[in-house]
Protein backbone atom coordinates (compact mmCIF):
# COMPACT_ATOMS: atom_id res chain seq x y z
CA UNK A 1 0.00 0.00 0.00
CA UNK A 2 2.71 2.26 1.42
CA UNK A 3 6.08 2.85 -0.16
CA UNK A 4 9.51 1.06 0.89
CA UNK A 5 11.07 3.26 3.24
CA UNK A 6 13.68 1.44 4.71
CA UNK A 7 15.72 -1.41 3.42
CA UNK A 8 18.07 -3.92 4.91
CA UNK A 9 20.24 -6.12 2.11
CA UNK A 10 22.35 -8.64 3.04
CA UNK A 11 23.51 -7.86 6.26
CA UNK A 12 25.62 -9.31 8.43
CA UNK A 13 27.92 -8.29 11.23
CA UNK A 14 30.92 -10.36 12.46
CA UNK A 15 32.41 -9.32 16.13
CA UNK A 16 35.74 -9.65 16.38
CA UNK A 17 36.85 -10.80 20.07
CA UNK A 18 40.56 -11.61 20.16
CA UNK A 19 40.73 -15.15 18.32
CA UNK A 20 36.95 -15.41 18.59
CA UNK A 21 34.54 -14.09 15.94
CA UNK A 22 31.10 -14.09 16.79
CA UNK A 23 28.44 -13.87 14.21
CA UNK A 24 26.07 -11.43 15.36
CA UNK A 25 23.62 -11.07 12.07
CA UNK A 26 23.74 -14.16 9.07
CA UNK A 27 22.31 -12.36 6.12
CA UNK A 28 19.09 -9.99 6.85
CA UNK A 29 16.77 -8.96 4.25
CA UNK A 30 14.02 -6.84 5.20
CA UNK A 31 12.24 -4.23 3.39
CA UNK A 32 10.07 -1.94 5.85
CA UNK A 33 7.14 0.32 4.39
CA UNK A 34 6.39 3.88 4.95
CA UNK A 35 4.14 3.93 8.35
CA UNK A 36 4.55 0.32 9.17
CA UNK A 37 4.69 -1.02 12.84
CA UNK A 38 7.02 -3.93 13.00
CA UNK A 39 7.99 -5.94 15.74
CA UNK A 40 11.21 -7.78 15.85
CA UNK A 41 11.13 -10.78 18.34
CA UNK A 42 13.71 -13.60 18.90
CA UNK A 43 15.53 -14.90 22.10
CA UNK A 44 18.71 -13.03 23.82
CA UNK A 45 21.37 -12.51 22.09
CA UNK A 46 19.90 -13.23 18.69
CA UNK A 47 21.12 -10.11 16.89
CA UNK A 48 17.86 -7.82 17.59
CA UNK A 49 19.78 -4.53 19.01
CA UNK A 50 22.23 -4.80 16.60
CA UNK A 51 20.00 -4.73 13.83
CA UNK A 52 18.43 -1.08 15.53
CA UNK A 53 22.31 -0.18 15.37
CA UNK A 54 22.26 -0.80 11.66
CA UNK A 55 19.10 0.89 10.98
CA UNK A 56 20.09 3.82 12.85
CA UNK A 57 23.36 4.59 11.67
CA UNK A 58 24.96 3.81 15.14
CA UNK A 59 27.26 1.15 13.65
CA UNK A 60 28.14 -0.07 10.14
CA UNK A 61 27.75 -3.92 9.08
CA UNK A 62 30.59 -6.21 8.17
CA UNK A 63 28.99 -6.76 4.58
CA UNK A 64 25.80 -6.09 2.94
CA UNK A 65 23.69 -2.45 2.92
CA UNK A 66 21.35 -0.58 4.80
CA UNK A 67 19.16 2.04 2.45
CA UNK A 68 17.18 4.89 4.15
CA UNK A 69 15.11 6.14 1.09
CA UNK A 70 17.84 4.66 -1.34
CA UNK A 71 20.44 6.15 0.41
CA UNK A 72 22.85 3.67 1.75
CA UNK A 73 23.67 4.88 5.30
CA UNK A 74 27.47 3.46 5.28
CA UNK A 75 28.27 6.18 2.58
CA UNK A 76 27.60 9.30 4.76
CA UNK A 77 29.73 10.87 7.09
CA UNK A 78 29.58 11.36 10.65
CA UNK A 79 28.17 14.83 10.15
CA UNK A 80 25.48 13.59 7.43
CA UNK A 81 25.06 9.97 9.76
CA UNK A 82 24.22 13.02 12.77
CA UNK A 83 21.63 14.82 10.26
CA UNK A 84 20.17 11.32 9.30
CA UNK A 85 19.52 10.50 13.10
CA UNK A 86 18.05 13.95 14.77
CA UNK A 87 15.70 14.53 11.48
CA UNK A 88 14.77 10.75 10.48
CA UNK A 89 15.17 8.41 13.34
CA UNK A 90 13.35 8.94 17.00
CA UNK A 91 15.28 6.47 19.57
CA UNK A 92 13.42 4.56 22.66
CA UNK A 93 16.34 2.52 24.57
CA UNK A 94 14.55 0.18 27.31
CA UNK A 95 16.57 1.91 29.93
CA UNK A 96 15.45 5.31 28.96
CA UNK A 97 18.69 7.29 28.62
CA UNK A 98 17.90 10.71 29.74
CA UNK A 99 20.56 13.03 30.46
CA UNK A 100 20.20 13.04 34.68
CA UNK A 101 20.96 16.66 34.39
CA UNK A 102 18.33 18.41 32.43
CA UNK A 103 15.23 18.81 33.43
CA UNK A 104 11.89 17.12 31.43
CA UNK A 105 11.68 20.03 29.05
CA UNK A 106 15.36 20.37 28.12
CA UNK A 107 15.73 16.43 27.71
CA UNK A 108 13.68 17.01 24.88
CA UNK A 109 14.15 20.31 23.46
CA UNK A 110 17.55 20.11 23.35
CA UNK A 111 16.68 17.12 20.16
CA UNK A 112 15.25 20.23 18.33
CA UNK A 113 18.20 22.40 19.40
CA UNK A 114 20.41 19.70 17.62
CA UNK A 115 17.58 19.89 14.34
CA UNK A 116 18.46 23.64 14.23
CA UNK A 117 15.92 25.43 16.37
CA UNK A 118 16.25 28.60 18.33
CA UNK A 119 16.36 27.78 22.34
CA UNK A 120 13.33 29.73 22.94
CA UNK A 121 11.15 27.41 19.65
CA UNK A 122 12.82 23.99 21.09
CA UNK A 123 11.29 24.78 24.30
CA UNK A 124 7.97 25.97 22.88
CA UNK A 125 7.48 22.67 21.10
CA UNK A 126 8.88 20.38 23.42
CA UNK A 127 6.39 21.74 25.95
CA UNK A 128 3.65 20.69 23.43
CA UNK A 129 4.93 17.39 22.54
CA UNK A 130 5.47 16.83 26.51
CA UNK A 131 1.83 17.95 26.86
CA UNK A 132 0.68 15.45 24.41
CA UNK A 133 2.03 12.63 26.23
CA UNK A 134 0.85 13.71 29.26
CA UNK A 135 3.98 15.47 30.70
CA UNK A 136 2.43 18.75 30.65
CA UNK A 137 2.60 19.07 34.12
CA UNK A 138 6.20 17.66 35.06
CA UNK A 139 8.95 20.19 32.92
CA UNK A 140 10.86 21.20 35.39
CA UNK A 141 11.59 18.07 36.98
CA UNK A 142 14.68 16.18 37.02
CA UNK A 143 14.71 12.42 35.64
CA UNK A 144 15.24 11.00 38.92
CA UNK A 145 12.00 13.23 39.99
CA UNK A 146 9.93 10.67 38.05
CA UNK A 147 8.26 7.55 37.78
CA UNK A 148 10.18 4.63 35.15
CA UNK A 149 6.64 5.16 33.16
CA UNK A 150 7.00 8.96 32.84
CA UNK A 151 10.86 8.66 32.20
CA UNK A 152 10.03 6.69 29.25
CA UNK A 153 6.92 9.14 28.16
CA UNK A 154 9.65 11.56 28.26
CA UNK A 155 11.85 9.64 26.04
CA UNK A 156 9.13 8.94 23.70
CA UNK A 157 8.45 12.71 23.55
CA UNK A 158 12.03 13.35 22.56
CA UNK A 159 11.71 11.17 20.06
CA UNK A 160 8.95 12.24 18.61
CA UNK A 161 10.05 16.23 18.64
CA UNK A 162 11.45 15.97 15.32
CA UNK A 163 9.02 14.61 13.59
CA UNK A 164 11.54 11.57 12.71
CA UNK A 165 10.14 8.86 9.71
CA UNK A 166 11.36 6.11 12.02
CA UNK A 167 10.98 5.44 15.49
CA UNK A 168 13.01 2.72 16.63
CA UNK A 169 12.32 1.10 20.00
CA UNK A 170 14.06 -1.65 21.56
CA UNK A 171 12.50 -3.18 24.39
CA UNK A 172 10.83 0.29 25.44
CA UNK A 173 8.91 -1.85 28.23
CA UNK A 174 11.59 -4.33 29.39
CA UNK A 175 12.30 -1.80 32.61
CA UNK A 176 8.30 -1.25 33.66
CA UNK A 177 5.64 -3.34 34.70
CA UNK A 178 2.86 -4.70 33.16
CA UNK A 179 0.69 -1.91 33.23
CA UNK A 180 2.78 1.20 32.50
CA UNK A 181 4.23 -0.90 29.44
CA UNK A 182 0.87 -1.32 28.35
CA UNK A 183 0.30 2.54 28.31
CA UNK A 184 3.59 2.91 26.50
CA UNK A 185 2.15 0.56 23.88
CA UNK A 186 -0.73 2.11 23.54
CA UNK A 187 0.78 5.55 23.59
CA UNK A 188 3.36 3.95 20.90
CA UNK A 189 0.57 3.17 18.58
CA UNK A 190 -1.31 6.09 19.01
CA UNK A 191 1.29 7.80 17.60
CA UNK A 192 1.95 5.19 14.70
CA UNK A 193 -2.05 6.23 13.86
CA UNK A 194 -1.71 9.43 14.18
CA UNK A 195 1.57 10.63 12.92
CA UNK A 196 1.97 8.03 10.40
CA UNK A 197 5.51 6.94 11.66
CA UNK A 198 7.26 3.95 11.09
CA UNK A 199 7.31 2.05 14.12
CA UNK A 200 10.08 -0.62 14.76
CA UNK A 201 10.20 -2.28 18.10
CA UNK A 202 12.44 -5.27 19.60
CA UNK A 203 10.38 -6.74 22.08
CA UNK A 204 9.37 -9.77 24.33
CA UNK A 205 6.05 -7.79 24.63
CA UNK A 206 2.83 -10.33 23.70
CA UNK A 207 0.68 -7.22 23.80
CA UNK A 208 3.15 -5.23 21.66
CA UNK A 209 3.05 -8.08 18.54
CA UNK A 210 -0.36 -8.26 18.81
CA UNK A 211 -0.59 -4.40 17.54
CA UNK A 212 2.03 -5.12 15.04
CA UNK A 213 1.53 -4.86 11.20
CA UNK A 214 4.11 -7.71 11.30
CA UNK A 215 6.54 -9.41 13.45
CA UNK A 216 9.68 -10.80 12.45
CA UNK A 217 11.11 -13.79 13.96
CA UNK A 218 14.99 -13.83 14.42
CA UNK A 219 17.21 -16.17 15.83
CA UNK A 220 21.20 -16.93 15.73
CA UNK A 221 21.13 -13.96 13.80
CA UNK A 222 18.90 -14.95 11.29
CA UNK A 223 15.35 -14.41 10.41
CA UNK A 224 13.36 -17.55 10.84
CA UNK A 225 9.94 -16.29 10.22
CA UNK A 226 7.84 -13.10 9.48
CA UNK A 227 4.22 -13.08 10.78
CA UNK A 228 1.53 -11.09 9.57
CA UNK A 229 -0.98 -9.04 11.36
CA UNK A 230 -4.15 -11.38 11.75
CA UNK A 231 -2.25 -14.40 12.27
CA UNK A 232 -0.21 -13.23 15.18
CA UNK A 233 -2.68 -13.87 17.65
CA UNK A 234 -2.53 -17.86 16.85
CA UNK A 235 1.62 -17.77 16.44
CA UNK A 236 2.66 -15.80 19.21
CA UNK A 237 2.27 -18.81 22.16
CA UNK A 238 5.42 -20.78 21.44
CA UNK A 239 7.72 -20.13 18.79
CA UNK A 240 10.16 -22.71 18.10
CA UNK A 241 9.51 -24.94 21.41
CA UNK A 242 10.40 -21.56 23.38
CA UNK A 243 8.08 -19.28 25.43
CA UNK A 244 7.88 -15.46 24.22
CA UNK A 245 6.94 -12.86 26.86
CA UNK B 1 15.39 11.00 -0.74
CA UNK B 2 18.41 12.60 -2.29
CA UNK B 3 21.31 13.38 -0.90
CA UNK B 4 21.12 13.96 3.14
CA UNK B 5 22.54 17.03 4.51
CA UNK B 6 25.40 17.69 6.52
CA UNK B 7 24.20 18.16 10.08
CA UNK B 8 24.73 22.31 11.38
CA UNK B 9 26.31 23.00 14.29
CA UNK B 10 24.96 24.55 17.19
CA UNK B 11 25.54 28.34 17.87
CA UNK B 12 28.18 28.52 20.38
CA UNK B 13 26.14 30.58 22.68
CA UNK B 14 23.81 27.77 23.00
CA UNK B 15 26.21 25.67 23.51
CA UNK B 16 27.09 27.73 26.51
CA UNK B 17 23.58 28.02 27.76
CA UNK B 18 22.96 24.38 27.46
CA UNK B 19 26.24 23.14 29.17
CA UNK B 20 26.00 25.99 32.00
CA UNK B 21 22.45 25.00 33.09
CA UNK B 22 23.23 21.20 33.34
CA UNK B 23 26.57 21.68 35.05
CA UNK B 24 24.97 24.11 37.73
CA UNK B 25 22.76 20.80 38.36
CA UNK B 26 25.23 18.31 38.68
CA UNK B 27 27.44 21.14 40.89
CA UNK B 28 28.06 19.47 43.77
CA UNK B 29 28.78 15.94 42.17
CA UNK B 30 31.20 18.00 39.60
CA UNK B 31 32.79 18.85 42.92
CA UNK B 32 33.07 15.19 44.17
CA UNK B 33 34.77 14.34 41.05
CA UNK B 34 36.90 18.29 40.82
CA UNK B 35 38.64 17.11 44.20
CA UNK B 36 41.67 16.44 42.19
CA UNK B 37 41.71 19.95 40.85
CA UNK B 38 41.03 21.42 44.46
CA UNK B 39 43.45 19.87 46.56
CA UNK B 40 46.40 19.89 43.47
CA UNK B 41 45.41 23.73 43.41
CA UNK B 42 45.53 23.78 47.55
CA UNK B 43 48.82 22.57 47.50
CA UNK B 44 50.46 24.96 44.96
CA UNK B 45 48.74 28.35 46.30
CA UNK B 46 49.82 26.91 49.88
CA UNK B 47 53.38 26.55 48.70
CA UNK B 48 53.65 29.77 46.39
CA UNK B 49 52.23 31.96 49.04
CA UNK B 50 54.03 30.55 52.30
CA UNK B 51 57.10 31.05 49.88
CA UNK B 52 56.36 34.58 49.41
CA UNK B 53 55.49 34.91 53.28
CA UNK B 54 58.89 33.66 54.50
CA UNK B 55 60.47 35.27 51.45
CA UNK B 56 58.86 38.85 52.96
CA UNK B 57 59.99 37.84 56.52
CA UNK B 58 63.52 37.29 56.00
CA UNK B 59 64.27 40.26 54.31
CA UNK B 60 63.22 42.14 57.65
CA UNK B 61 66.14 40.77 58.88
CA UNK B 62 64.99 41.59 62.03
CA UNK B 63 66.68 39.30 65.61
CA UNK B 64 63.53 37.90 67.13
CA UNK B 65 61.82 37.07 63.32
CA UNK B 66 65.02 35.22 62.30
CA UNK B 67 64.57 33.26 65.33
CA UNK B 68 61.42 32.27 64.96
CA UNK B 69 62.30 31.22 61.16
CA UNK B 70 64.85 29.57 62.21
CA UNK B 71 62.51 27.46 64.47
CA UNK B 72 60.66 26.44 61.57
CA UNK B 73 63.39 25.26 59.95
CA UNK B 74 63.77 28.25 57.13
CA UNK B 75 67.11 28.07 55.88
CA UNK B 76 67.38 32.16 56.13
CA UNK B 77 71.23 32.48 54.07
CA UNK B 78 69.48 30.65 51.18
CA UNK B 79 66.03 31.58 50.28
CA UNK B 80 65.06 33.46 47.65
CA UNK B 81 68.59 32.13 45.84
CA UNK B 82 66.68 29.74 43.67
CA UNK B 83 68.85 26.99 44.95
CA UNK B 84 67.93 23.44 43.67
CA UNK B 85 65.94 21.96 45.91
CA UNK B 86 63.54 24.24 45.67
CA UNK B 87 63.23 24.60 41.96
CA UNK B 88 63.00 20.56 42.68
CA UNK B 89 60.42 21.30 45.15
CA UNK B 90 58.47 23.81 42.81
CA UNK B 91 58.56 21.01 39.81
CA UNK B 92 57.15 18.41 42.11
CA UNK B 93 54.22 20.57 42.90
CA UNK B 94 53.75 21.51 39.08
CA UNK B 95 54.13 18.14 38.38
CA UNK B 96 51.62 16.75 41.22
CA UNK B 97 48.71 19.47 40.07
CA UNK B 98 49.50 18.48 36.69
CA UNK B 99 48.57 14.92 37.29
CA UNK B 100 45.84 15.63 39.66
CA UNK B 101 44.08 17.81 37.07
CA UNK B 102 44.14 15.33 34.11
CA UNK B 103 43.11 12.36 36.45
CA UNK B 104 39.93 14.34 37.60
CA UNK B 105 39.14 15.75 33.88
CA UNK B 106 39.47 12.23 32.52
CA UNK B 107 37.76 11.18 35.13
CA UNK B 108 35.09 13.61 34.62
CA UNK B 109 34.59 12.60 30.88
CA UNK B 110 34.45 8.63 31.27
CA UNK B 111 31.56 8.71 33.51
CA UNK B 112 29.76 10.80 31.22
CA UNK B 113 29.92 8.49 27.97
CA UNK B 114 27.07 7.37 28.17
CA UNK B 115 25.17 10.75 28.32
CA UNK B 116 27.55 11.31 25.39
CA UNK B 117 26.19 8.27 23.34
CA UNK B 118 23.00 9.30 23.92
CA UNK B 119 23.43 12.88 22.78
CA UNK B 120 24.67 11.39 19.43
CA UNK B 121 21.71 9.28 18.85
CA UNK B 122 19.71 12.62 19.24
CA UNK B 123 21.97 13.95 16.20
CA UNK B 124 24.82 15.88 17.97
CA UNK B 125 27.65 16.72 16.11
CA UNK B 126 30.80 15.70 17.07
CA UNK B 127 31.73 19.43 17.29
CA UNK B 128 28.82 20.12 20.09
CA UNK B 129 30.01 17.50 22.12
CA UNK B 130 33.58 18.60 22.07
CA UNK B 131 32.76 22.53 22.48
CA UNK B 132 29.99 21.80 25.75
CA UNK B 133 32.66 19.27 27.35
CA UNK B 134 35.23 22.18 26.69
CA UNK B 135 32.88 24.98 28.21
CA UNK B 136 31.81 22.47 31.16
CA UNK B 137 35.06 21.70 32.09
CA UNK B 138 36.88 25.14 31.77
CA UNK B 139 33.68 26.39 34.38
CA UNK B 140 34.55 23.21 36.35
CA UNK B 141 38.47 23.82 36.49
CA UNK B 142 37.47 27.30 37.64
CA UNK B 143 35.43 26.47 40.17
CA UNK B 144 37.92 23.69 41.49
CA UNK B 145 40.78 26.26 41.05
CA UNK B 146 38.96 29.17 42.85
CA UNK B 147 38.09 26.37 45.93
CA UNK B 148 41.49 24.81 45.73
CA UNK B 149 43.19 28.63 45.97
CA UNK B 150 40.60 29.55 49.25
CA UNK B 151 41.81 26.35 50.69
CA UNK B 152 45.36 26.66 49.70
CA UNK B 153 45.04 30.21 51.14
CA UNK B 154 43.48 29.76 54.38
CA UNK B 155 46.02 26.63 55.14
CA UNK B 156 49.26 28.70 54.28
CA UNK B 157 48.01 31.61 56.44
CA UNK B 158 47.29 30.02 59.20
CA UNK B 159 50.58 28.45 59.22
CA UNK B 160 52.37 31.46 59.12
CA UNK B 161 50.07 32.81 61.72
CA UNK B 162 50.82 30.25 63.85
CA UNK B 163 54.53 30.58 63.41
CA UNK B 164 55.03 33.96 63.01
CA UNK B 165 52.22 35.76 64.46
CA UNK B 166 52.36 39.16 64.00
CA UNK B 167 55.12 39.73 62.09
CA UNK B 168 52.89 38.03 59.37
CA UNK B 169 50.63 41.37 59.04
CA UNK B 170 53.21 43.46 59.84
CA UNK B 171 55.23 42.78 56.49
CA UNK B 172 52.51 41.23 54.48
CA UNK B 173 53.72 40.76 50.84
CA UNK B 174 50.44 41.94 49.36
CA UNK B 175 51.78 42.37 45.93
CA UNK B 176 53.57 38.96 46.22
CA UNK B 177 50.51 36.85 47.37
CA UNK B 178 48.22 38.42 44.69
CA UNK B 179 50.59 36.86 42.47
CA UNK B 180 50.63 33.81 43.70
CA UNK B 181 46.98 33.87 43.48
CA UNK B 182 46.72 34.50 39.98
CA UNK B 183 49.77 32.36 39.46
CA UNK B 184 47.84 29.39 40.87
CA UNK B 185 44.40 30.34 38.77
CA UNK B 186 45.92 30.53 35.40
CA UNK B 187 47.54 26.99 35.82
CA UNK B 188 44.40 25.43 37.74
CA UNK B 189 42.20 26.87 34.75
CA UNK B 190 44.20 26.09 31.77
CA UNK B 191 45.80 22.39 32.87
CA UNK B 192 41.54 21.89 33.61
CA UNK B 193 41.30 23.15 30.36
CA UNK B 194 43.83 21.12 28.21
CA UNK B 195 43.58 18.21 30.64
CA UNK B 196 40.15 17.40 29.08
CA UNK B 197 40.35 18.07 25.67
CA UNK B 198 42.08 14.57 25.19
CA UNK B 199 39.39 13.25 26.86
CA UNK B 200 36.49 14.90 25.04
CA UNK B 201 37.87 14.50 21.91
CA UNK B 202 38.49 10.76 22.46
CA UNK B 203 35.16 10.51 23.46
CA UNK B 204 33.14 12.63 20.70
CA UNK B 205 34.87 10.24 17.86
CA UNK B 206 33.41 7.02 19.67
CA UNK B 207 30.85 5.11 17.43
CA UNK B 208 27.55 5.85 19.50
CA UNK B 209 27.01 1.90 19.76
CA UNK B 210 30.23 1.68 22.00
CA UNK B 211 29.48 4.73 24.24
CA UNK B 212 25.91 3.77 24.95
CA UNK B 213 27.42 0.05 25.37
CA UNK B 214 29.64 1.90 28.25
CA UNK B 215 29.00 0.92 31.76
CA UNK B 216 28.40 4.05 34.15
N1 LIG C 1 30.28 -5.30 21.00
C1 LIG C 1 30.13 -6.63 20.87
N2 LIG C 1 31.21 -7.42 20.86
C2 LIG C 1 31.08 -8.76 20.71
N3 LIG C 1 29.92 -9.38 20.60
C3 LIG C 1 28.81 -8.66 20.60
C4 LIG C 1 28.84 -7.23 20.74
N4 LIG C 1 27.57 -6.77 20.72
C5 LIG C 1 26.79 -7.85 20.57
N5 LIG C 1 27.53 -8.98 20.50
C6 LIG C 1 27.01 -10.35 20.31
O1 LIG C 1 26.15 -10.33 19.21
C7 LIG C 1 25.02 -11.18 19.45
C8 LIG C 1 23.74 -10.38 19.25
O2 LIG C 1 23.64 -9.40 20.27
P1 LIG C 1 22.39 -8.42 20.42
O3 LIG C 1 22.72 -7.44 21.46
O4 LIG C 1 22.03 -7.91 19.09
O5 LIG C 1 21.27 -9.42 20.95
P2 LIG C 1 19.75 -9.08 21.34
O6 LIG C 1 18.91 -9.93 20.45
O7 LIG C 1 19.52 -7.64 21.33
O8 LIG C 1 19.68 -9.66 22.81
P3 LIG C 1 18.81 -9.12 24.07
O9 LIG C 1 17.43 -9.64 23.89
O10 LIG C 1 19.49 -9.78 25.23
O11 LIG C 1 18.91 -7.65 24.09
C9 LIG C 1 25.21 -11.73 20.83
O12 LIG C 1 25.74 -13.02 20.74
C10 LIG C 1 26.19 -10.80 21.48
O13 LIG C 1 26.94 -11.49 22.42
MG1 LIG D 1 19.10 -6.20 22.87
Amino acid sequence: MSEVILTVQDVTKVYTMGAEKVHALRGINLEVAQGEYLSIMGPSGSGKSTIFNMIGGLDSPSAGEVLFEGAKLAHLSSAQLAWFRCHKIGFIFQSFNLIGSMTTLENVSIARVFAGASLEQAKQEAAEVLTRVGLGHRLTHLPSQVSGGQQQRIAIARALVNKPSIILADEPTGNLDLKTGEEIIDLLAEMKQDLGITVITATHDLKMLSRSDRVILIADGQIRRITKKGEVEIEVGSVDGETVA
Amino acid sequence: MGEIPVQKDVPWLVTFKISWGSLRRRLLRSLVTMTGVVLAIAFLAHMLITDSIIYALVEVNERALNILLQKSDVDISNVGTGDSLMVLFLFLTLLITLVGISNSMFMAVTERVREIGTLKCLGAHDNFIIRSFLIESSLQGVLGTLCGIILGMTVALSVALVSYQAYVFKYFPLAAVIKALMISFVIGTVLSVVASIIPAYMAARKQPVEALRHEE
